[in-house]
């Protein structure tokens, strides 16, 4: 079975088609890339995905169950987890406390049991939290208020929220923008890293194709919302069509 | 000196009830923004449910509990029933706040419709006639029982805020709505425990209140407004301001109206937020929330 399916996927904002016809499937520890232009409807793809938007037409299944109609907390439920591409931390509590609250759907549901156990409960959790910390390099940050982070250290922060739900699907939007050119290269190796010390499967929003072609397996391009092609990315750079639409941005 | 500690007293037990109220309205407006001008008239509706039970000799400690998840009942239906739904068809922050004006209006005609204008005496346990005295101050069972009531119930939210992970939650939702739900937080559940929680300790002010006042269909209507104050006096989106600024508007009352003139009780604590706004327009311990772009 398919770990995720979009099919015939359309979105409409008034007159504007932010995507038309979009399909592609995903397997289990693949890492996918999206890309495409600007306003080719990468993030509005996202935002289907993870419960944000309701499509138009279309159907979106996970793990062969489908999404449309469940609410973004249902959905992350689920085992899908993202970043946005203008980071959405909690801003005025400290790095810890954002990487806590990513813990939220691993806490017990049974009340009363979560009472009694809180302190094991607690532990593992910090067990996690802790872990994710060290693989992202947190350290020195962990008591600090984010809004008192750099931009760089807040965009760690969002990745390593997401990673610490344990998802089965991570949707990252865009994870090396604005950053600086050795940061850039520290975020691409760790989502290398992510995929193989945590067992899941990246779906990746990217502008830069060269970056994106190190890391994925696959790439979907999009341009003015629909899919000029697919493939790995030696085939997907070789194709005519993603020249022209990628040279028509820069020109 | 001693009239002064007494007045403090007497500040101190009004003001508990006033942090209270106030504490309702900035659990409010710090998840949603809304300004809840209906709280008033839950926690009345509320007081009259107690009013009602204890009027047919139940027990005060079964009437207090029926009627605070009666208030709490009453405004998360109110939350799903209009507000969420309006919040679908993207109705802006003003909107909502003008639907809570209109609920104002509608829960006082049902108040009227029940039980009609009259002026009620709240049966009661606790007595403002029954008075020890300690040294030169004394002190009456009805306002030390409010001042503890008060304090507890702020102290009891602090906790669960600050400890729970349901506090974590709200916490959350309240900062950061669309990152909150995005970690599988269900910020429409979070967000009708608010209203609830809020609606309680609004009943829980209101039945304390009662009393000592008269009850009729707008007792509130002045504790409310005290409460109100108390609220932006401590910075809208402070839990902590909303206990100091609550405290502070009871005891300025109560000094006021002891050593200026009784006229004066309502009109010094206004004047006392105008002066503060002016030099502190956040408020005592307010804080806008930031967002970075
Ligand atoms: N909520 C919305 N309301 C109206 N139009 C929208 C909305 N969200 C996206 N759009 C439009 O849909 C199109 C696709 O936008 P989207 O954000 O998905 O592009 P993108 O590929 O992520 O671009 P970028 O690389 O700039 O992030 C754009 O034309 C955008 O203006
Ligand atoms: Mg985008």
């Amino acid at each position: 079975m398919q770990l995720l399916t979009v099919d015939a996927l359309t979105v409409r904002f008034g007159g504007i088609s932010a995507l038309s016809d979009v399909g592609f499937t995903m397997d289990d520890r693949e890492i996918l890339s999206i890309i495409g232009p600007n306003g080719a409807g990468k993030t509005t793809l996202f935002n289907c995905i993870s419960g944000v938007y309701q499509p138009t037409r279309g159907e979106i299944l996970f793990q062969g169950e489908s999404l449309l109609g469940l609410s973004p907390d249902r959905i992350a439920v689920k085992g899908i987890g993202r970043t946005f591409q203008n980071i959405r931390l909690f801003n005025n509590m400290t790095v810890l406390d954002n990487l806590m609250l990513g813990r939220h759907i691993r806490f017990r549901r049974n009340p009363l049991q979560a009472y009694l156990r809180i302190r094991t409960e607690e532990l593992r959790h910090r067990e996690k939290v802790e872990e994710v910390i060290g693989f992202l390099d947190l350290q020195a940050y962990r008591k600090m208020r984010v809004m008192d982070c750099p931009y760089g250290v807040q965009k760690r922060v969002e990745l390593g929220r997401a990673i610490v739900m344990e998802p089965k699907l991570l949707l990252l939007d865009e994870p090396v923008a604005g950053l600086t050119a050795e940061e850039k290269n520290r975020v691409a190796y760790l989502v290398t890293e992510i995929r193989g010390r945590f067992g899941l499967s990246i779906l990746l929003i990217e502008h830069d194709l060269r970056i994106v072609s190190r890391l994925a397996d696959r790439m979907v391009v999009l341009n003015f919302g629909q899919k000029l092609t697919e493939g790995t990315p030696a085939e997907v750079q070789k194709n005519p069509e993603v020249i022209r639409a990628y040279v028509g941005e820069e020109a | 000196m001693v009239t002064f500690f007494q007045y403090l007293i007497s500040g101190l037990s009004a003001g508990s009830l006033y942090a209270l109220v106030a504490l309702g309205i900035v659990l409010i407006y710090r998840s949603t923004r809304i300004l809840n001008f209906a709280h008033g008239d839950k926690a009345t509706v509320g007081t009259f449910v107690a009013f009602t039970l204890l009027s047919r000799d139940l027990p005060f400690y079964l009437a207090l509990p029926i009627s605070l998840v009666f208030g709490a009942l009453l405004a998360m239906f109110f939350y799903f029933a209009i507000i969420v739904p309006a919040q679908r068809r993207d109705a802006t922050i003003l909107g909502q706040i003008t639907i809570t004006v209109g609920l104002s209006m509608v829960l006082q005609g049902a108040l009227l419709f029940f039980w009609g204008t009259e002026s009620q005496i709240m049966p009661f346990p606790l007595s403002d006639t029954r008075v020890w005295t300690v040294g030169p101050f004394y002190f009456n069972q009805l306002s030390i029982g409010t001042f503890l009531v008060g304090i507890t119930g702020s102290i009891l939210l602090y906790f669960l805020i600050q400890k729970t992970r349901l506090g974590l939650a709200m916490k959350a939702t309240s900062e950061n709505l669309a990152a909150a739900q995005t970690l599988g937080i269900p910020t429409r559940t979070v967000l009708a425990t608010s209203w609830g929680l809020a609606a309680l300790f609004g009943v829980l002010a209101g039945m304390f209140l009662a009393p000592a006042l008269i009850l009729d269909p707008f007792f509130m209507l002045e504790p409310f407004l005290k409460g109100f104050s108390g609220a932006i006096l401590g910075g809208l989106n402070s839990l902590v301001g909303a206990v100091v600024g609550g405290l502070i508007i009871g005891i300025v009352e109560n000094l006021s109206g002891g050593y200026i003139s009784l006229e004066f009780k309502n009109t010094v604590p206004f004047l006392i937020i105008i002066l503060v706004l002016l030099v502190r327009p956040e408020g005592l311990f307010g804080k806008e929330f930031k967002e970075r772009i």
